[in-house]
């Protein structure tokens, strides 16, 4: 662990040596975003509602997966780019040093202008719990922290999955995209609108649903169900299977370099 | 004109050996474009009456916009160029006889159009047999089939015509991260690449009429499901060819201007 507090510290002071640059990425992972928000609210500003959900309660449903996925890619942001590790030869350099492969692979970027991200979040959540009349008891707080750690959690594996495949493909392979961007795109709706079977897939193959849906209904006081609120936890637990899969991924590694000459 | 051409070959034939890159592409673009359909059926059911077009019409376009996203999509660009732009390396190109815009403006065609030749047809093959509501229909008549093809090719240039423009910032701001950026949000948001221009509130629509993207996909497709149809066909294809001779003139002669005062150093 402080190892990587070590690293974070040297990503971010080297990054902050091109001030200018670094806002501006910033600003540009804002912006992207913000035309997520300007789509929902243009739809909301023709429909009132969605199956059952008002706009602020979307907002605040959109406001949650935003923060977990933009956390996610600024922290993870190693195996997203994980590709370029395995083919420019640089994994065998990390095989060789004396630590854990994972905290070296998240050590080797970490991209903090992805928080610009946040931002909007951050924005949006203060407008939905104003316009909302949710009461903040204890435990709605533990419902939202969970919320977020799961979805930190997931989307975790899903990028450990893009990366592990890599060792297979040698290049990243695209339709996981749906997992990661797509998740954060389309999960800005509570994934019940999009319909039975997808919720269903959602909940039992990849348990996007126990971190987004579920809890959220208790969140918003849809539910009453206290159970609701720990199925994050639940969630969690997939990213057992993504690092198991790793691991075997790590196995099967064959060095990209050929025969080095010394 | 030979020249063009085989720049415009190669660069194609290059793109068309990405094979394994469009078969993921496919996958990735078919769940895309399914759960956008199901995010507007959610909408639809919920009133139906707010909809501004019917269900099967906006199916035909995102099943379209799914198909032709390589062709319309605005993150893409040639890195090659800007670092030419940035590095100097400009100077050799500004050597060869031939028209620098031209030869910029064939390869980022031509790598647009290599990935969407690819990923088309799929889409749309399999589309065609989907279940009721979402199903990829034909175009409403013959005549708006034609009049779809040529839309998309005038709006295809209409938006290469305007990333020639971003490209030109580079000789002003040498870093283009942060403009190109911004140019993507902007072009997505505008073309109606995240939700379809007639789902925009009037007031904005209005405005939105009044900017060059909204003649890149949004028109087009717009025509083959028949949203757009009669004289209103007739003129969108004119403001198309409009935006197009706009843009690239006014291009042309900024790049002109940029050229006259470069200086490359290094020798």
């Amino acid at each position: 662990m402080r190892l990587y507090l070590k690293y974070a510290s040297i990503i971010l002071k080297s990054q902050m040596q091109y001030k200018s640059s670094f806002f501006m990425m910033a600003m540009g992972q804002f912006l992207v975003s913000f035309s997520a928000f300007l789509a929902v609210s243009f739809m909301f500003s023709r429909f009132d509602s969605v199956s059952g959900f008002t706009y602020t309660e979307v907002l605040l449903c959109f406001s949650i997966i935003l923060t977990s996925f933009s956390l996610t890619e600024c922290f993870v942001r190693g195996f997203d780019a994980f590709s370029s590790i395995i083919s420019n030869g640089e994994f065998d350099r990390i095989m060789v040093r004396p630590r854990n492969e994972i905290l070296q692979v998240l050590s080797s970027r970490i991209e903090f202008s992805r928080l610009g991200r946040l931002l909007q979040a951050l924005a949006m959540f203060v407008y939905a719990i104003g316009a909302s009349n949710i009461i903040w008891t204890f435990d709605k707080i533990a419902a939202l922290i969970l919320m977020l750690a799961g979805g930190i959690a997931v989307f975790s594996g899903m990028f450990i999955i893009y990366a592990s495949l890599c060792f297979f493909t040698l290049e990243g392979l695209e339709f996981i995209n749906i997992f990661t961007d797509g998740a954060r795109e389309f999960g800005k709706y509570p994934f019940s609108i999009y319909g039975e079977s997808i919720l269903k897939f959602l909940t039992y193959v990849i348990p996007m649903a126990l971190f987004q849906y579920y809890p959220f209904l208790y969140l918003v006081g849809k539910s009453n169900n206290t159970l609701y609120m720990f199925f994050p936890l639940l969630a969690m637990l997939f990213i057992i299977p993504c690092l198991v899969f790793w691991r075997f991924g790590v196995r099967h590694y064959k060095s990209t370099v050929p025969d080095l000459i010394y | 004109m030979k020249k063009y051409l085989s720049f415009f070959t190669i660069r194609l034939v290059n793109g068309l050996q990405y094979r394994a890159a469009a078969i993921a592409g496919i996958v990735t673009q078919f769940a895309w474009g399914g759960m956008t359909l199901l995010m507007f059926r959610a909408f639809y059911n919920y009133n139906l009456g707010a909809f501004p077009m019917t269900f099967p019409e906006l199916s035909s376009y995102i099943w379209l916009q799914q198909a032709f996203l390589a062709l319309y999509m605005p993150w893409y660009f040639d890195n090659d160029i800007f670092n030419a732009i940035v590095s100097g390396d400009i100077a050799y190109e500004l050597c060869r006889p031939i028209d620098v815009y031209a030869m910029w403006f064939i390869k980022n065609a031509a790598v647009r159009l290599s990935r969407a030749i690819l990923r088309c047809m799929p889409i749309l093959i399999v589309a065609v047999f989907l279940p009721a509501p979402y199903t990829f229909s034909p175009p409403v008549s013959l005549l708006s089939g034609l009049m779809f093809l040529l839309s998309m090719i005038l709006g295809f240039l209409v938006l290469i015509a305007f990333i020639m423009l971003i490209y030109i910032t580079a000789f002003y701001t040498i870093s283009p991260t942060g403009i190109r950026i911004l140019a993507t949000s902007v072009i997505e948001f505008l073309t109606g690449a995240i939700i379809p221009l007639p789902f925009f509130p009037q007031g904005i629509q209005k405005i939105v009429y009044m900017l060059p993207f909204a003649y890149v996909q949004g028109t087009p497709f717009l025509i083959y499901n028949g949203f757009i149809s009669g004289t209103e066909v007739l003129k969108s294809i004119l403001l198309q060819t409009f935006w197009f001779l706009l843009l690239m003139i006014s291009v042309k002669l900024l790049m002109k201007r940029a050229l006259k005062k470069v200086v490359v150093q290094g020798g």
